[in-house]
């Protein structure tokens, strides 16, 4: 059976904030509603729905899909949820693409919900048991450490400095002050990120995103529906995902292996030869400042190690040949973690809408690459995104 | 409804109770059984000792160690020692706990590549016993060991890895 061509046609979000009044089911309903009304179906014509998000552990719900099943518009409908760690808010779209690609359903609702402010004292608290039980979780890990360890083997291999990783978290904040939705959009210099504390060097603090509650959404549809109700649908050119193994401590940490995979196989499904030439604007995952840099060059945006420099041209301002997480990304909008995912994929659909609002790109993009990450620093999942058709 | 619908919610208000709420802290306890691969490590490290396993089909030597090859997908082969001593492939200085308290003295975090093992091939511990700002990818580190009667068969049979002067520099 020959796969179905299928667009996104609508989307929509919750803010994201540090603790939101709403429970996770509200929040959830706020954004597949937001994200129904914007592709302009009703609920009864949604054929299945797929939740992405993350440990449970986070809200002291056990199986927090069926709780939230009825706030994601699940009830009496073919539901699934997926989870890759922070992965997950990209992998869902793929998880939807096969529903409908496959010719079982015409219609996804793709709904990605996060709420970390429940787990007291700290959500971080949750992240010790990702550790191996008994060789690692005895040392008393915390999460900041795998972020740390792989920024420095990052800057040794390459010779990358401190500065070059704090402009990352610049850019991203001050693209966040045009997102209505943003938890801590900025306008910063290199020097106050650097004045910030030191997490747990050479992290510091502002190049750390925050916790957050949110919910984001997407309506995807087969080629017939989405001609026949939407004008402007973006199709889903390619979807690509990819797991290492989980003995991290047995891997070169410079370099994102398996973002490379899952980036070719996106490409290789979108027919994009050339990424530097045919992606117009690029989403990648950026929980901490370095990991967007080092994830450019997985996607291939960047030969690796030289992120840095591409960016201190300004290459990935909005203004430049490859605009680089225009919504502000987790550092700026922030990090409910499945949803800041999904919130990378709306950003995609608004812009090459050219319903960005005040941060619409010049240049009228038509096609976007979105990828997140997760797991022990092991999971890549990637979606490309444009106006053209797929073949 | 707003275009970004949400609510924020101020920690102050929640602590005058001007927002209800409800809590449970759960009591869970698990016991995980260590397996062979590293139910054996951890024999080892109660004799001071660090063990692998070696693949033939990769001829790595693997640490930790696995009954099976996640490469080749294979039964790895052989048990082999390996030494204490080995090098920071890379490292942190952490100034925050697991559940997020401040550290005035920084835990030093890294990865060590264990001499004996496949290049590459490291484990996830601690350095100490030295001034923080002198830590360096490529450090050569020895194991310092818990004395014998304590160790409990734990990876933290290994108290830290300090310098060690004694190997060349690679």
């Amino acid at each position: 059976m020959a796969k179905r061509r299928v667009a996104v046609i609508g989307a929509g979000m919750t803010r994201f904030m540090h603790r939101a009044l709403e429970t996770p089911k509200e929040l959830a309903w706020h954004a597949a509603h937001a994200a129904l009304t914007s592709s302009q179906l009703k609920l009864k014509q949604i054929d299945c729905v797929v939740l992405g998000t993350a440990p449970d552990a986070f809200d002291g719900v056990h199986m927090k899909s069926e709780y939230l099943a009825d706030g994601c518009g699940g009830w009496g409908k073919p539901f699934l949820r997926c989870y890759v760690g922070g992965g997950t808010g990209v992998y869902a779209v793929a998880q939807a693409y096969f529903q409908v690609a496959s010719g079982i359903f015409d219609t996804a609702l793709v709904v990605c919900e996060e709420k970390m402010s429940s787990c007291q004292p700290h959500p971080q608290a949750a992240f010790l048991t990702i550790f191996d039980p008994i060789t690692e979780q005895p040392l008393k890990p915390n999460l900041l450490w795998i972020f740390a360890l792989e920024q420095t083997r990052y800057m040794e291999t390459y010779g990358i400095t401190i500065e070059e990783i704090a402009r990352v978290a610049v850019k991203n904040k001050r693209n966040a002050l045009n997102h209505p939705a943003a938890q801590l959009s900025a306008e910063l210099t290199v020097e106050d990120v650097l004045a910030s504390e030191i997490m747990a060097w050479p992290v510091h603090r502002l190049m750390v995103s925050p916790t957050s509650d949110g919910a984001a959404a997407i309506v995807i549809a087969a080629e017939e529906v989405a001609r026949r109700v939407s004008d402007k649908p973006i199709w889903i050119q390619g979807i690509g995902w990819s797991l290492d193994s989980a003995y991290w401590t047995n891997r070169d940490l410079a370099y994102p292996e398996y973002v490379e995979k899952a980036a070719w196989m996106a490409y290789q499904m979108a027919g994009v030869k050339e990424p530097r030439k045919e992606i117009h604007i690029a989403e990648p995952y950026d929980p901490f400042a370095y990991k967007e840099l080092h994830h450019l060059e997985g996607l291939q945006l960047a030969p690796k190690g030289e992120a840095p420099r591409l960016l201190a041209d300004g290459v990935f301002e909005r203004d430049g040949d490859l605009p680089v997480t225009p919504s502000g990304g987790l550092l700026g909008v922030g990090n409910p973690i499945a949803a800041a995912g999904m919130m990378k994929i709306c950003e995609l659909f608004w812009q090459m809408r050219g319903e960005a609002g005040k941060r619409q790109l010049p240049g009228k993009p038509e096609r976007g690459v979105a990828q997140a990450w997760g797991d022990l620093m092991q999971v890549g999942t990637v979606v490309v995104m444009g106006t053209e058709k797929p073949d | 409804m707003p275009k970004f619908p949400g609510t924020p919610v101020d920690n102050r208000e929640l602590k005058r109770g001007k927002i209800f709420t409800a809590s449970y802290a759960p009591r869970l306890r698990y016991r995980w059984d260590t397996g062979e691969a590293i139910g054996r490590y951890l024999e080892e490290l109660k004799r001071g000792r660090l063990i692998a396993r070696r693949c033939d089909g990769c001829r790595r030597v693997l640490i930790p160690p696995r009954m099976f090859c996640e490469r080749c997908f294979r039964p790895t082969n052989e048990w082999v020692y390996v030494k204490d001593t080995g090098r920071v492939l890379t490292f942190s200085l952490c100034y925050v706990t697991w559940n997020v308290r401040r550290l005035r003295q920084p835990l030093i975090p890294a990865v060590i590549e264990i001499n004996g093992a496949s290049p590459g091939m490291g484990i996830l511990h601690l350095v100490s016993k030295v001034l923080p700002k002198r830590v360096r990818v490529g450090m050569p580190v020895r194991a310092v060991w818990r004395a014998a009667p304590q160790r409990r068969g734990s990876i933290t049979d290994i108290l830290y890895w300090r310098p060690d002067t004694g190997q060349e520099q690679k």
